[in-house]
């Protein structure tokens, strides 16, 4: 059963406008592909990533993580919106791989870009869309006026055991978005959430990489969640496919997102933008709100964006957004755009690329 | 390093915050609470105000290094360099996001943020400022206040390919 966001509050939606004031990317700079990592493993990795539609996926350098990386986007939205962070209410990360597991990444982000000590932050997790989760909570606070402005980061350096299906696509990025109800480029018309108990990817506490329920993770989980969400995102908003320029979905890799947009009825066009796996893996928390960003790059006024993420576990949320006026003052050309990340990026052996990511056991010297 | 010590020195290590005399505008990294080089020096006492240097600069020199010092090894060979920043004040940080032979003198870069190091895989980890060439990196510490807008053309795809 699907949640809509009641008439009541609807109507506050309506009423008061708020939205994406600004939003920054960061792609670490080193690449593999699948393969590179099939030949490891006995496997016909080019395959494998013809399978999944993944040429390659990014790997973070060794002084990379969800703190570094959550940082760096932020600090190109802050500087793009011409935002004094000390205006910032409130911070939320979304990530299912925070450096610890008791004390906040938030709280270090949020001194990094210089917004303490006067907001509350904290993190979510809720496998890759804990940051969507945190942009919902960012609109309440925003339009309820308790806040200026809100930040919501998704980002992730995720892992899959080696061998596992999931090392071919677990990547790492982020991405920070701004909401406020100043100077907004992209309005969040209508926000619903599809949220069930489905048990298709975990990873227990102390346990190193996630184990996921192979092909249960496609129709009674990702599908049915992601279908189920854009449909009452249809009934809330009152469109139909047509009515967007841009559709994004979670992209856990370039095959899921493809599938569930044609059975939705969204064309090539429509989903251009916002793919981005194919080129950087899966970035989980961040997969949805990079492929938003890259369609921000490129949009124009008045074009509708929808949005959906997913979480494995389960749960999608849905954004309805529209691009407006405000856009055309903004400065896009401020740091990185996502495209300079889909192209660039060093190749890694696997050697390296195990070395980095910490899989290779050291003994005592 | 006792976890109080780095807490202190948060400030600048995550955002490059050192100070400014109010009567001559030599900027300080780190932070000095007296203007040693202004001629009314004794006067700048309580007049040095806080600054954020932008992060923006080019390195004067470096070192390739290949025997790292604890906590580096995953690293080897990296680069450590001097940079002079904008402001003036002289830095020394690993330089990142580039092959260290590529790494030359006049190289223009701008501080990043990564992790310094972590106390053994169950201590406190630390962060701070490192620096990447001016493309590569997103946006300084001190972003807001000074600092260029990074010299990146409008978004288009063909603009993308011809920096990547």
């Amino acid at each position: 059963m699907s949640y809509v966001v009641s008439k009541s509050c609807d109507r506050i939606m309506q009423q008061t406008k708020a939205g994406i004031v600004s939003y920054g990317v960061y792609v670490p700079r080193y690449r593999i592909t699948p393969a590179e990592i099939g030949r490891v493993w006995g496997v016909d990795g080019f395959a494998m990533g013809q399978g999944l539609n993944i040429e390659r996926k990014s790997v973070p350098a060794p002084d990379e993580d969800t703190v570094t990386i959550s940082t760096e986007a932020l600090r190109v939205a802050l500087v793009r919106g011409k935002i004094e962070p000390q205006e910032i209410g409130a911070l939320y990360i979304g990530s299912e791989s925070h450096p610890y597991a008791v004390k906040p990444t938030a709280t270090i982000v949020a001194h990094a870009v210089g917004a303490t000590p006067n907001l509350t932050a904290a993190d979510y997790e809720f496998a890759c869309k804990a940051g969507t989760a945190a942009i919902q909570t960012c609109l309440g606070l925003v339009r309820s006026e308790m806040i200026r402005y809100g930040v919501a980061i998704g980002t992730d350096t995720s892992q899959g055991a080696p061998g596992d299906a999931l090392e071919y696509s677990a990547s790492a990025g982020g991405a920070a978005l701004v909401i406020g109800r100043e100077n907004v480029i992209a309005t969040v018309n209508h926000t619903v959430s599809y949220t069930t108990d489905t048990p298709d990817f975990w990873r227990r506490e102390g346990q190193r990489y996630p184990s996921h329920g192979g092909r249960f993770t496609g129709e009674p989980a990702y599908f049915r969640h992601v279908s189920e969400c854009a449909k009452s995102m249809f009934k809330a908003a009152g469109t139909t496919t047509k009515d967007y320029t841009h559709v994004v979905f979670h992209q856990p890799n370039g095959k899921f997102p493809r599938r569930i947009g044609t059975q939705l009825g969204f064309t090539d066009e429509q989903m251009k933008y916002g793919m981005v796996t194919p080129r950087i893996g899966n970035t989980y928390s961040a997969a949805a709100l990079i492929g938003l960003a890259n369609a921000l790059d490129h949009a124009k006024p008045d074009e509708r964006i929808l949005v959906v993420g997913y979480g494995s576990g389960a749960g999608s949320d849905a954004f309805d957004l529209t691009v407006t006026d405000a856009l055309r003052s903004y400065d896009r050309s401020v740091g990185l755009p996502v495209q300079y990340f889909l192209d660039g990026g060093v190749e890694l052996s696997y050697a390296v690329y195990a070395k980095y990511r910490g899989k290779i056991e050291m003994g005592a010297a | 390093m006792p976890i109080a010590r780095f807490w202190r020195e948060t400030p600048r290590r995550y955002n490059l915050g050192g100070s400014r005399c109010a009567i001559c505008s030599t900027v300080y990294f780190p932070p000095r609470s007296v203007c040693p080089t202004c001629s009314a020096h004794r006067q700048s006492l309580g007049k040095m105000e806080p600054f954020h240097l932008s992060g923006e600069g080019e390195v004067v020199t470096f070192s390739i290094v290949h025997e790292a010092a604890e906590g580096f090894e995953m690293q080897v060979p990296y680069a450590l360099a001097i940079v002079q920043t904008i402001e003036g004040p002289l830095l020394t940080g690993q330089v990142v996001n580039i092959a260290p032979e590529e790494v030359k003198i006049g190289l223009k870069v701008r501080a990043t943020f990564r992790k310094l190091r972590e106390e053994g895989p169950a201590g406190v980890i630390h962060y701070g400022y490192k620096f990447a060439p001016k493309e590569e990196a997103g946006r300084g510490p001190g972003a807001g206040q000074e600092a260029e807008p990074a010299t990146i053309p409008p978004v288009s795809p063909e603009s993308s390919r011809a920096r990547a």
